[in-house]
């Protein structure tokens, strides 16, 4: 076993360039990689429990309110109300439609925005009645916003989800964009391991040869070599953790979740999760080349 | 000790065989020398027995297994009862004597009291006592190849092959190695030794198996280097 250990670290040492090498592209692809799982979770949370929740609020007018589909001076009048009650309702589209009123939408916002200013500014008047309608598949807004938009008394019409699609977009980019440049670099990284192992068997291959006359098991000539590749693998690890450790303390939890309150953010265990997966593709992109490569030069 | 049944050996590639029905049986303490002009199939021979490669046709059997059917990871554990020593000595530049023996023992797992035990012996067997402590380049090649066949022997092997261990000595070096040799064979080891040698051979008077185009041609006891 000492013996093992030896062999291990003066592979280590003959090849330091070599070694550095793999270190770094294991730190910047794994990193990407964990920017990537973390991009992903990112978006599954907000679409999962937060996207899909979102209702489209169908705003009516009031005496104040601008819009074409209101009259300058008049509210929304009852019989409009009916109109657009009856024809949400009946969508097929719609699982079900809540009504809240002026009073009820200024007690939230005050509850909301309990101490800031901008309450201030803000009496039950300037708040709107509207409807709050829940989508059977939320995915399939555009149905019922379109049929509701053009309808007499409604000021406006609020689907959340038009405004999100765009960052929705941006974030599948990053998402696919670094775990594609990720995979990209993965497979470099992976050559170069099989450049190192080939290099340090050449360079052992007068020891091999022996081990392999005395008869030395093949797992006891292959170890050094996997420990040699094992051991730059776990720095590379190590560092990209610390990379994407550091982008969620100092990004996501002091800046994003401080400034965008009601979007919600991946925390630590999403963090977790994305390093586990770091570690497992780290390992496994170090170790198969390393006996795939070692193999051949071991070979009874 | 060692059965060849039948055995013919193709080279990948290659039209002609490298070993051609060879049909033989060296016994358990015996000292056989293999001889023949160079690609007779010496090597060949001695490869077979080694499992570096399997026969194209026919059976090899050491210590009563038959080494086609051996599976891979059991060749490590063959090896180990065969101890091998070569033309050009194939000993580790930047070990010392005693580290270069103790190698063999420690790449197989032998604990280090065992290794403190055997090695300095073994040292002492092939005369090689007081200079433990040399790297190979400080040695003549007469004590590299005692290096060499201590190492081969550390384990107590049941079969030793030299391929050639005489090639690279002047006849007087050459006379000592072949004293230990034949010291270590009386121990009971089977020694093969496959060689050029035709002083050595006649001298000896031991079992010669002659190798021509990959056929046996001859195979007498107490034989001489040309029949």
């Amino acid at each position: 076993m000492r013996h093992i250990f030896r062999e291990t670290w003066s592979g280590l040492r003959r090849n330091v360039s070599m070694t550095l090498a793999v270190i770094v592209t294991m730190w910047v692809s794994l990193a990407l990689f964990g920017f990537g799982l973390l991009a992903t979770q990112q978006v599954d949370l907000m679409k999962g429990r937060w996207y899909d929740k979102i209702e489209i609020s169908v705003f009516l007018c009031t005496s104040v309110a601008q819009g074409t589909n209101c009259t300058t001076g008049e509210g929304t009048t009852d019989a409009q109300r009916a109109a657009i009650q009856e024809a949400l309702e009946s969508n097929p589209e719609v699982a079900s439609v809540t009504y809240e009123s002026k009073a009820e939408a200024y007690a939230d916002f005050r509850e909301a925005f309990k101490n800031s200013p901008i309450l201030d500014s803000v009496t039950e008047e300037t708040m709107q009645d509207s409807y709050r309608v829940k989508l059977k598949d939320p995915q399939q807004y555009q149905g019922v916003v379109s049929a509701v938009r053009s309808m007499k008394g409604v000021q406006t019409v609020q689907d959340l989800r038009a405004y999100l699609d765009p960052l929705f977009t941006w974030l599948n980019l990053l998402r696919w964009g670094t775990i594609g440049i990720a995979g990209l670099l993965l497979v470099a990284a992976a050559l170069q391991i099989t450049n190192t192992i080939r290099l340090a068997a050449h360079s052992r291959r007068r020891e091999i040869g022996i081990m392999r006359l005395v008869g030395a098991s093949n797992w006891y000539i292959l170890l050094p070599f996997v420990l040699e590749s094992l051991a730059a693998a776990v720095i590379g690890i190590v560092f990209a953790c610390l990379t994407i450790a550091a982008v969620v303390k100092f990004v996501i939890i002091d800046k994003a979740q401080v400034s965008i309150q009601s979007l919600p953010w991946v925390d630590w265990t999403h963090a977790g999760v994305a390093m586990l997966w770091m570690a497992v593709v780290g390992v496994a992109l170090s170790v198969i080349p390393t006996l795939l490569t070692a193999r051949r030069y071991v070979k009874v | 000790m060692i059965k060849f049944e039948d055995v013919s050996k193709t080279y990948e590639g290659q039209r002609r065989p490298a070993l051609r029905d060879v049909d033989i049986e060296i016994a358990k303490g015996e000292f056989v020398f293999l001889v023949g002009p160079s690609g007779s199939g010496k090597s060949t021979f001695i490869r077979l027995i080694l499992r570096e490669y399997r026969p194209t046709k026919g059976h090899v059997y050491v210590a009563g297994k038959d080494l086609g059917r051996l599976p891979g990871w059991r060749i490590p554990g063959l090896r180990r009862q065969i101890g091998t020593v070569f033309q050009d000595f194939r000993l580790l530049p930047g070990k010392t004597v005693y580290e270069n023996v103790a190698f063999a023992l420690q790449v197989i797992n032998k604990s280090s009291q065992a290794i403190r035990r055997t090695v300095p012996e073994t040292l002492e067997l092939v005369g090689l006592d007081g200079k433990e402590d040399r790297l190979p380049e400080e040695l003549s090649g007469g004590e590299q190849q005692r290096v060499a066949i201590a190492r081969a022997f550390v384990n107590r092997p049941a079969i030793l092959i030299a391929d050639e261990p005489t090639g690279n000595l002047d006849p007087a070096t050459s006379v000592g190695i072949m004293k230990l040799l034949d010291r270590i064979n009386r121990s009971d080891t089977t020694v093969v030794m496959a060689t050029h040698d035709s002083t050595i051979v006649d001298q000896m008077r031991k079992r010669v198996i002659e190798l021509d185009s990959g056929q046996i041609v001859r195979d007498q006891s107490k034989g001489v280097y040309g029949a």
